[in-house]
């Protein structure tokens, strides 16, 4: 060192690498401390019967996750089925037919404070629309002046009912979980669909393509991969999602599955049971373990490690498919 | 359509005909189903708004209001939170949130502005492969999860012994263990999006810094996080706007404190967003003052958390640093 100050600086520098790297490390340490004391805690109680089995309040050893098990499939199948859609279409309207409107602005900026809202918000907001409907099903209110006489639900055929209001059912928990993730979605799909080129687009409206034919066959199409792993993506963020579930009414303690449904076989021979599901009550995975973790009883406590395992497996499921699904299609599509 | 002249009858010219009055009204009526689509969005806005109003502000779906029976001066700056006794000040609630964010803040700002320097200046790309989806994962554990990590571990085996040096006893529930947890969770939000920030810095100026005779910690510290604090800034916002509104953590690991104003992070809280929780999985009858005092501080909730996501975003806006 020529220069007595540049070993100041020299040092401090060092230091500072130092610090950022140790912070990097540290938040990943804390991972891995996580995940440890979970497995350590849970994996004894790790078996099949905790996935076939049902919660049990008198005996902790026999408590199983089936119900959540199920309960999490019916929340995830209906929540694809209403978000995925008006997702998916929205990200269309923004990103192929409003060329830079004021109301495609508002839609956007819109979108950024939807996601910034508290999930905990819409819980409430399921609360109110879907599962009580502002009580305007309730006796001598609203509907029943209006109709005449008191409106439980309808009724259609093959024995379907749908309650009215939606009650605390699998319905009502999957619209509100579609309404919180609808932002993800459809910020997801708008990023798929900028990355197809322009070029594709030009080439088949020369081609004598509509707007509609264009987005058909080559647009979504080329974007697929790219939507699909946002949609896993925002599901696996909804499928951990517990406050809202808990103000839509999930319940915290249920020995039953909607429609009753508990192998996946009966998904075949039970038809009526499948029709039945989403007007069941229900409880989810992160539900469940809540309700286990928040008990006194030390043994109720590792079964709520056990119920996380779970629940992280199923996610890094859903995450290692993102991946696979996103990798696979980098290395075939070229432009 | 008027037919097109056709040079030669082999050509199939039915593609330049299809579009006939029907397909248009299709292809019109398609970009109305997706204009409704994306209009979705803003009744959800309106929805949430509306509810929260009905229910706290004026009520137009029968019934009264909270505020139409409890005083909103009452509610604002009252330091009581009784419902039984009808004491329904906010100030409880909103110092436990507080006090929350506030250490979730402490803990996930540093961390994660020093992980977004560290991956963006000094890992290697290679690294960088690595660490960022790995530091991803700690945002997809689900929230219910950091709070029994809370309860179980860092109170019990973290706080307890480090507290218990200097005398200090820890309660089961406590604010310090879920601020932490709360800190640790929004840390990748924190790195990613400052990440984002500086990486927006343009290479010139780092250039520019190192022909100087800067070291990496010059460029670093003194060029380029002052060049993109405002995005920090926004991210900082956006962090403890999410502390705010985090929920399940704070309920399991947090507690309920009933007993009015408190700032000990070591005792019990009791967050707005747990006091919802509460309410709601409890048997409260629709209609009672109980339940409407749900909205009123559902409202309160979104109040803060909306405009702290505004000021990000304005900031973002305004004191962006525009370079060639």
């Amino acid at each position: 060192m020529t220069n007595p100050l540049l070993g100041g600086a020299k040092r401090r520098g060092v230091w500072f690498e130092y610090a950022c790297l140790l912070a990097t490390w540290s938040a990943l340490f804390f991972l891995a401390v996580l995940l440890l004391v979970i497995l350590w805690q849970g994996t004894s109680h790790l078996s099949w019967e905790f996935l076939t089995s049902f919660d049990d309040r008198i005996t902790p050893e026999k408590a199983g996750m089936l119900a959540g098990l199920w309960g999490s499939f019916w929340l995830m199948i209906l929540t694809i089925l209403f978000a995925v859609p008006v997702g998916v279409g929205a990200a269309i309207y923004l990103e192929e037919y409003s060329a830079d409107s004021r109301l495609a602005r508002i839609i956007q900026v819109n979108l950024s404070n939807l996601a910034g809202v508290p999930s905990i918000v819409y819980g409430i907001l399921g609360l109110t629309v879907f599962v009580r409907t502002f009580g305007i099903f309730s006796k001598g209110a609203l509907v029943e002046r209006l109709v005449g006489h008191h409106v439980e639900g309808l009724y259609f055929a093959f024995g379907l009912h749908i309650p009215l209001p939606l009650k605390t059912t699998v319905i009502s928990g999957a619209l509100t979980l579609s309404l919180l993730v609808l932002p993800v979605i459809i910020v997801a799909t708008q990023e798929a669909l900028r990355s197809v080129p322009p070029s594709i687009r030009h080439a088949s409206l020369a081609l004598g393509a509509t707007r509609w034919q264009t987005i058909w066959r080559q647009v979504l199409p080329a974007s697929l991969p790219g939507i699909i792993t946002g949609i896993i993506l925002s599901l696996s963020r909804a499928i951990g999602e517990t406050a809202p579930l808990i103000m839509v009414g999930a319940a915290t303690f249920l020995r039953a599955t909607p429609g009753d449904i508990e192998t996946p076989a009966q998904m075949l021979t039970n038809p009526q049971g499948v029709m039945n599901a989403p007007f069941d009550e229900y409880t989810a995975m992160p539900i469940m373990v809540y309700n286990w973790a928040k008990q006194a009883q030390r043994a109720y406590q590792d079964i709520a490690s056990a119920g996380i395992i779970v629940l992280v497996v199923v996610l890094l499921a859903m995450n290692g498919l993102a991946i696979f699904i996103r990798n696979r299609s980098q290395q075939h599509l070229r432009w | 359509m008027e037919k097109l002249p056709t040079t030669s009858e082999s050509i199939p010219t039915d593609g330049l005909f299809r579009r006939s009055s029907w397909s248009r009204f299709v292809e019109s009526q398609i970009q109305n189903v997706m204009l409704l689509c994306a209009s979705l969005s803003i009744l959800t806005t309106v929805g949430i708004v509306f509810v929260l109003l009905n229910e706290s502000v004026y009520n137009v779906t029968g019934g009264t209001a909270f505020f139409q029976e409890i005083s909103p001066w009452k509610f604002l700056t009252g330091t009581k939170w009784h419902w039984d006794s009808g004491d329904f000040g906010v100030w409880p609630l909103l110092t436990s949130t507080l006090q929350v964010a506030l250490i979730g803040g402490l803990v996930s700002i540093p961390l994660g502005l020093a992980s977004a320097v560290y991956l963006s200046e000094y890992a290697t790309p290679r690294t960088r492969r690595i660490i960022k989806p790995t530091l991803e994962l700690l945002a997809g554990i689900p929230t219910v999860v950091y709070g029994y990590f809370a309860l179980i571990f860092i109170t019990p085996y973290v706080l307890r012994p480090l507290f218990g040096l200097v005398g200090l006893e820890v309660g089961v529930f406590n604010g310090l263990s879920a601020g932490i947890v709360v800190g640790i969770m929004i840390i990748p939000m924190v790195a990613s999006l400052s990440e984002d920030a500086i990486r927006a810095v343009p290479q010139s100026l780092r250039e520019a810094a190192y022909a100087l005779g800067s070291n990496r910690f010059d460029v670093s510290a003194r060029v380029v996080v002052p060049a993109a604090f405002s995005g920090i800034m926004a991210a900082c916002l956006l962090a403890i706007s999410r502390a705010i509104g985090e929920t399940m953590a704070v309920v399991i690991a947090g507690g309920q404190n009933t007993s009015g104003l408190s700032v000990n992070p070591l005792r019990e809280v009791f967050t707005m967003t747990s006091y919802i929780v509460n309410v709601s999985s409890s048997d409260v009858e629709a209609g009672s003052l109980e339940y409407k005092s749900l909205y009123a501080v559902a409202l309160t909730l979104f109040c803060m958390t909306l405009t702290m996501n505004i000021l990000s975003q304005w900031i973002m806006r305004r004191f962006r640093e525009t370079y060639q």
